[in-house]
């Protein structure tokens, strides 16, 4: 039998592990938290049908319940060597596990929306982001802004990390648009008195589903949208937000008095996926993001034989893309194991 | 000439065949990182000129872009060079050479002007 | 507002700047608008701080303004600062001191310029040495002024006298901080605390028991903008800048402002009197102005130096409010007295709350 380890117990691990093991391998999967699901354990609803998290993190553990594969949480991996088409890797607990072939499922990390210093995320009171909002929707608490006052014009800021030079970000996270479209119509329904309006450059609505919902925000959720990019939010006495912006289809920088500002943040390769590919001595894009072998046909080879990628350590990705990448790795890494038997 | 009380209207159309890129070619030589503006306005937003006159540093790529020179001269005046804009811009460019540059060349290329 | 996530900020903008030794070069334009200053700040370091720190009467302008108005060509800019560098040099100093918000960013930029140019370095030394025999070597520390009171704001504190702190309500002064815009605009890691949450001015308030007012248009320039204000007709530029500072700073009730610029305080200070005059606004309580410091004023205040030895009587905007509020005395009759406690006349043209 063959031994595969899959590092990360994200979408994207959690489904490559399920599809390996029905295609009878033995797999472990390596988790650095304590609990398995990956960032989705902190996400409210998914775009573009509002469909609750748990509907998708429930299904992913129930997998791992029923199926038969090792998970180590708490646990990372500090050294992976190679020999011959076996691979040696060392945990952080100090356990040795022989492997066939790895999976690296490292994920991705939320942008840090401080290094934005001009929006004021940690420092102006009610500067969220994107993140902190589905942790609001999630909790059930009712949003408030300064002396519980119910907020009354909520502004979104598209693209913060993602598009941006001075981040060091040039690519595009391909998430926020429909994130922002989504939250807007939910923090409609939760405030049904409030003016909401989105800043964007490019509103990108690539996927199934997406341009409709957009239109139903414009049609049905009175969100408004401007494009422009926000140059600075500021706090007043009242701890409401001053933005400004230029309204770039009107010609005119337009300033605007805001009771919460939401940026929606975007995904960065992060610490995980960095250590990854050193252990593995694979390559990294200038975007951070793992190297892939082809981008059309071999988006799941790594730069080295035997180790595998998936999801979004590659480049930012849908849940759905996830799923499907996680899905299209596990059948490389049969075929490659069917070759070296 | 004889007047019947109207004349032949001139068309409002960009007519990008008439397009002379000479002075935008000269700008993008002498400052590629003007190359990928994508006129997100985050420099019109923070430009502390802008506030009192109808100064827009956005459009300065769309004149630049479409040959509206004589325009383009007088809005560029308006730039008191702080680089504020440049904080700003998520490409990255370098607005106060791209100024410059105009400044230095446009006379040569503004058939009014020369 | 929280405090924290702005502490981090400032730990990510901490610059060297040099503990002794200081050669120091004055502002053209500052011993006419706030003549007191500069002294101030020499006797500080020398009296207060025991700190050696040298100027050169052959030092001149920087020619900033000159450059800002598109009159001075680069070229020559940068030999004109070569020639305060090799003053510098031949005194055998190699911490540079700078008082004026321009000069600091303009002898920034052309340090900037020489790493990433060095044959435009070359070419300068080639200039200055035809044009004056000089030679000069580049700074090693390139500070201004007010990160070098920034650095000793606890000495300072401890041989204070006064505190920024109502004496009467024991409630800490709310002081708007305003930094000139080439402090930290053009290269944010030169400046303490970086451009978005400068933290040079607000350090010093912090230490002396002030309150920082943080308001909407802080980071907004002053409107002085060198040719807004040049130019006469241009002036409305420059005044609307100012008032809309005001008109938003106003809510938050400042006891003063205190500035790290040559032109901002004299711009903040002259335009609340043009404001009052062309529209009857203040912006202080009872139809009075808001005082507009310099750092050193507020540092010799807190040091208790007399306010009229260090020239606050040229203040448009009146700085009795705030000297009562500290509990500072001063003597009236003398505020418009020479040295030898003969009144020179008092000005005409005095409002805001006089």
């Amino acid at each position: 039998m063959k031994h595969i380890v899959i590092i990360g117990g994200g979408i994207a691990g959690i489904e490559t592990a399920s599809a390996l093991t029905d295609a009878g391998h033995w797999v472990t999967l390596i988790e650095k938290d304590a609990q398995i699901g990956g960032k989705l354990n902190n996400w409210s609803n998914l775009f573009p049908n509002f469909t609750p998290v748990e509907k998708i993190t429930d299904e992913l553990k129930e997998k791992c319940r029923r199926k038969d594969f090792s998970i180590l949480t708490n646990t990372e991996v500090n050294s992976v060597l190679r020999n011959k088409d076996k691979f040696s890797i060392n945990t952080s607990d100090n356990q040795q596990l022989e492997a066939d072939a790895i999976v690296v499922a490292t994920g991705y990390e939320l942008f840090d929306a401080r290094r934005k210093e001009e929006y004021g995320y940690k420092i102006y009171d009610h500067v969220i982001t994107s993140a902190d909002l589905e942790q609001l929707f999630k909790s059930g608490e009712k949003l408030t802004v300064a002396a519980g006052k119910i907020p009354k014009r909520i502004a979104f800021v598209h693209c913060v990390g993602s598009r941006d030079e001075k981040s060091g970000n040039h690519y595009c996270s391909k998430v926020c648009c429909i994130t922002g479209v989504k939250q807007a119509i939910e923090l409609k329904k939760h405030l049904p008195d409030a003016e909401i309006f989105c800043f964007y450059m490019d509103l990108r609505m690539y996927g199934k589903h997406f341009e409709e919902l957009y239109r139903e925000a414009q049609e049905k959720y009175d969100i408004q949208f401007i494009r422009g990019r926000l140059s600075e939010a500021s706090e007043k006495i009242d701890k409401s937000l001053l933005i400004k912006a230029e309204d770039t289809l009107s010609g005119r920088p337009l300033k605007m008095n805001v009771d919460l500002l939401v940026l929606l943040i975007g995904m960065e390769a992060g610490k995980g996926t960095a250590a990854a590919a050193t252990s593995c001595s694979i390559g990294c894009e200038e975007s951070g993001f793992l190297q892939t072998a082809d981008s059309f046909l071999q988006s799941n080879i790594s730069m080295q034989d035997g180790i595998f990628l998936a999801g979004s350590c590659t480049a930012p990705m849908t849940v759905n893309d996830t799923v499907l990448h996680a899905r299209s790795a596990a059948q490389e890494v049969n075929n490659y194991l069917q070759k070296t038997r | 000439m004889k007047d019947f009380g109207y004349t032949v209207i001139k068309q409002r159309t960009i007519d990008y065949d008439q397009f002379d890129g000479r002075l935008l070619n000269e700008v993008l030589q002498m400052e590629p990182s003007f190359k990928v503006c994508l006129s997100c306005g985050g420099c019109t937003a923070t430009c502390s000129a802008n506030d009192l006159v109808s100064f827009n540093v956005r459009r300065m790529n769309l004149l630049l872009r479409r040959g509206e020179t004589v325009e383009l001269e007088s809005e560029i005046k308006k730039c008191m060079l702080c680089g504020k804009c440049m904080l700003v811009c998520p490409r990255g460019i370098n607005i106060r050479n791209v100024i410059m540059l105009i400044k230095k060349s446009i006379l040569k290329y503004n058939p009014v002007k020369s | 507002m929280k405090k924290e996530g702005k502490i981090q900020v400032w730990q990510d903008y901490q610059k060297e700047i040099a503990d002794d030794h200081y050669f120091y070069v004055r502002s053209c334009i500052r011993q006419n608008f706030f003549p007191g200053s500069e002294q101030t700040f020499l006797k500080i370091l020398r009296k207060e701080l025991g700190k050696d720190i040298y100027e050169n009467p052959h030092h001149t302008s920087c020619s900033g303004i000159g450059y800002h108005s598109d009159i001075v060509p680069f070229d020559t800019i940068q030999t004109i600062v070569a020639r305060q560098f090799a003053l510098m040099t031949e005194a055998g100093y190699q911490n540079i001191a700078v008082s004026c918000i321009t000069s600091f960013g303009i002898y920034n930029e052309i340090i900037e310029t020489w790493k990433e140019y060095p044959a435009e370095l070359e070419k300068v030394r080639n200039f200055l040495k035809k044009a004056t025999g000089r030679e000069f070597e580049v700074p090693q520390n390139v500070a201004h002024a007010s990160d070098i009171v920034y650095k000793f704001r606890e000495d300072i504190a401890t041989h204070g006298k006064f505190r920024l702190i109502n004496h009467k309500t024991g409630k800490p002064l709310k002081v708007v901080e305003h930094i000139g815009c080439h402090y930290s605009k053009m290269f944010p890691c030169k400046g303490v605390g970086g451009a978005e949450f400068p933290y040079v001015l607000a350090g010093m308030i912090e230490a002396w028991g002030g309150e920082v007012i943080d308001y909407p248009e802080r980071r907004h320039c002053c409107g002085f903008g060198f040719r807004q204000y040049l130019i006469m007709s241009n002036r409305g530029y420059s005044v609307s800048n100012s008032r809309k500072k005001f008109e938003s700073m106003e809510p938050y009730k400042p006891d003063f402002i205190v500035s790290n610029c040559p032109g901002c305080p004299m711009f903040l200070d002259r335009w609340q009197y043009v404001i009052e005059e062309m529209e009857g606004k203040t912006f202080g309580p009872d139809g009075q102005g808001i005082p507009v410091l310099t750092y050193e004023e507020m540092a010799g205040l807190v040091l208790g130096y007399n306010p009229w030895d260090m020239g606050m009587q040229m203040h448009q905007t009146n700085v009795e409010p705030l000297l009562d509020k500290m509990g500072i005395q001063y003597d009236p009759e003398l505020k418009y007295a020479n040295k030898e406690g003969k009144q020179i006349g008092h000005p005409t043209m005095v409002r805001c709350g006089c």
